[in-house]
């Protein structure tokens, strides 16, 4: 009784700090590229240009950023929920040092040129078997822990981790399939329209199962925590989960609509992804409803502000997806800077805000202080945040609706009304305002790094005892 | 077109994997009580042991 364990807190702290440094890396390499896309002189030779940037940007905030908050939040919430340490502290280990260094070897081999040519999994054969490795090691240390945990039911937020792990495996197999050429080239395995299939069905469901279901096993943990009070209805927690995954697999075609792929598949993805509206909008209202009765908390706690306003974010762009993926929309919609307004919708203010909050929560709880160092700063965080996110989607909407209505413009001879070029100086005013909100992200991303840097410099890193388990029933 | 040979196949079996998870959640027991687990995680006092070291 008095020999108490404790839950294993390293691991969960080294991610937390390498989710923020990871963040400020990664939007800065956003706001660069931001940049160039107004100042095309800022792409200096080859090794800084646009083109190789933009999977570094890309990498670092998805896989590095994301990736890290999740590894941090899983192990945190697998072994609070579960009331058991990790099943084992040296391939926990090695899932910090093995991820660390798939990110630093993308940083190193974007700029010199070195890719896969995948969108989202460009990084090329030897690091693909690095992070194939690690995953399975993150899955057995995951899963192991849930294996031996001492309390029957599984919560909910480990479902939805669980989910993640499994089809992210599968996802970054199927599309990885590789034949190397030289120790740093190697090419796809499909090709064509075939190669295009698999790799939406790939950028999809990376969507899906890494930005959407993982972050959701996040969100139902820190809400309720954050909130103190329990998720609105565990039953549709639980029907949100199911229904999710049933549905998932099957959206990515509406990424090529009105190309060389199937027709019948196209609509296909495209009666999936409108199916998909109704489990999001379900979690959405479960976690927001979370609050009912205690919404004066939104007044005084600027974590939950952050928690709070990611899921209408993520209410905004599970309604704003399937809206996209409609063929006739989609026209109007495909290629444009609307697609990059979309996803930047998903991934600053759902992905960065649920994950910007969970970090928030953590940083006390691991460094044995009741709270941050400053509240107010917090605050101030999530004002500059929400600005930056408003500033960055409203201008690619009105750029992505400027692009598609002069492109497909049409003369009565039937000669296309505009020049591409006159449609880029149409919509260079709102590049600008996008790198101004890519710059206000940035910048609360930075307070975030001193508050957390002054939170743990006046604490002290210790690992909590695991509670004696109360009986069974309640 | 060839690709879906492998993606619809590999989607079926999937469901059928996922109904099958489904299926044991729902046998051993997982769902049978759908309020409790909610009031669970809250709890569990996970707050820094700042204050009164040894209460307990």
């Amino acid at each position: 009784m008095e020999t108490q364990s404790t839950y294993n807190y390293k691991v969960v702290r080294q991610f937390a700090i390498m989710t923020v440094v990871w963040g400020v890396v990664g939007m800065l390499v956003g706001v660069i590229i931001a940049a160039q896309m107004v100042w095309p002189e800022l792409n200096f030779g080859p090794w800084f240009h646009f083109g190789r940037l933009r999977p570094l940007h890309t990498n670092a905030v998805i896989f590095a950023f994301g990736g890290c908050g999740l590894f941090s939040t899983s192990y945190y919430v697998v072994q609070r929920t579960c009331n058991v340490r990790l099943i084992s502290d040296k391939l926990a280990a090695f899932t910090f040092w093995g991820w660390q260094l798939v990110i630093v070897l993308a940083a190193i081999t974007f700029p010199l040129g070195i890719t896969f040519g995948k969108e989202y999994a460009e990084l090329e054969w030897p690091i693909k078997v690095l992070i194939t490795i690690v995953w399975v090691v993150y899955a057995i240390v995951f899963f192991g822990t849930l294996a031996i945990r001492k309390v029957k039911h599984i919560y909910v937020a480990n479902w939805f981790y669980g989910a993640f792990i499994l089809a992210v495996a599968l996802l970054h197999i199927v599309n990885s399939a590789f034949i190397p050429v030289s120790m740093w080239k190697s090419y796809s395995v499909y090709s064509g329209a075939v190669d295009a299939m698999v790799q939406w069905w790939y950028g999809h469901n990376a969507v899906g199962f890494f930005l959407t279901a993982a972050f959701l096993g996040m969100m139902y943990y820190f809400v309720p925590k954050q909130a103190g009070r329990p998720i609105y209805s565990y039953r549709l927690s639980v029907v949100h989960f199911w229904a999710l995954i049933f549905t998932y697999m099957w959206a990515g075609p509406h990424h090529l609509h009105y190309t060389a792929l199937p027709d019948w598949t196209q609509s296909l993805g495209m009666v999936f992804s409108l199916i998909l509206l109704a489990p999001s909008w379900g979690g959405m209202i479960n976690g927001i409803m979370t609050l009912s009765g205690a919404w004066h908390k939104l007044r005084t706690d600027p974590i939950l502000k952050f928690l709070i306003v990611s899921l209408s974010f993520y209410g905004m762009s599970t309604f704003e997806g399937p809206m996209m993926s409609i063929k006739t929309v989609n026209a109007l919609s495909h290629y444009t800077d609307w697609g990059i307004g979309h996803v930047h919708s998903g991934a600053l203010g759902w992905v960065g805000f649920i994950t910007i909050g969970s970090i928030y929560y953590l940083i006390p709880r691991l460094w044995n202080r009741e709270e941050m160092f400053s509240t107010k700063l917090i605050e101030v965080h999530f004002w500059i945040a929400t600005v930056g996110v408003v500033l960055y989607i409203a201008s690619m909407w009105i750029a992505g609706v400027t692009e598609g209505l002069m492109w497909r413009a049409i003369n009565p001879d039937g000669t296309l009304t505009y020049a591409f070029v006159e449609v880029v100086k149409a919509v260079h005013p709102y590049l600008i305002v996008r790198a101004l909100g890519g710059l206000f992200y940035l910048s609360g991303m930075l307070v975030m790094a001193y508050n957390v840097f002054r939170t743990i410099n006046a604490g002290k890193a210790v690992d909590a005892k695991i509670p004696a388990l109360a009986a069974q029933s309640h | 077109m060839e690709s879906l040979y492998l993606l619809i196949p590999l989607s079926i079996v999937l469901t059928f994997v996922i109904g099958l998870i489904f299926w044991w959640a729902t046998r051993s027991g997982q769902f049978d009580d759908l309020e409790g687990p909610a009031h669970r995680i809250l709890m569990d006092d996970d707050r820094a042991e700042t204050r009164k070291p040894d209460e307990h």
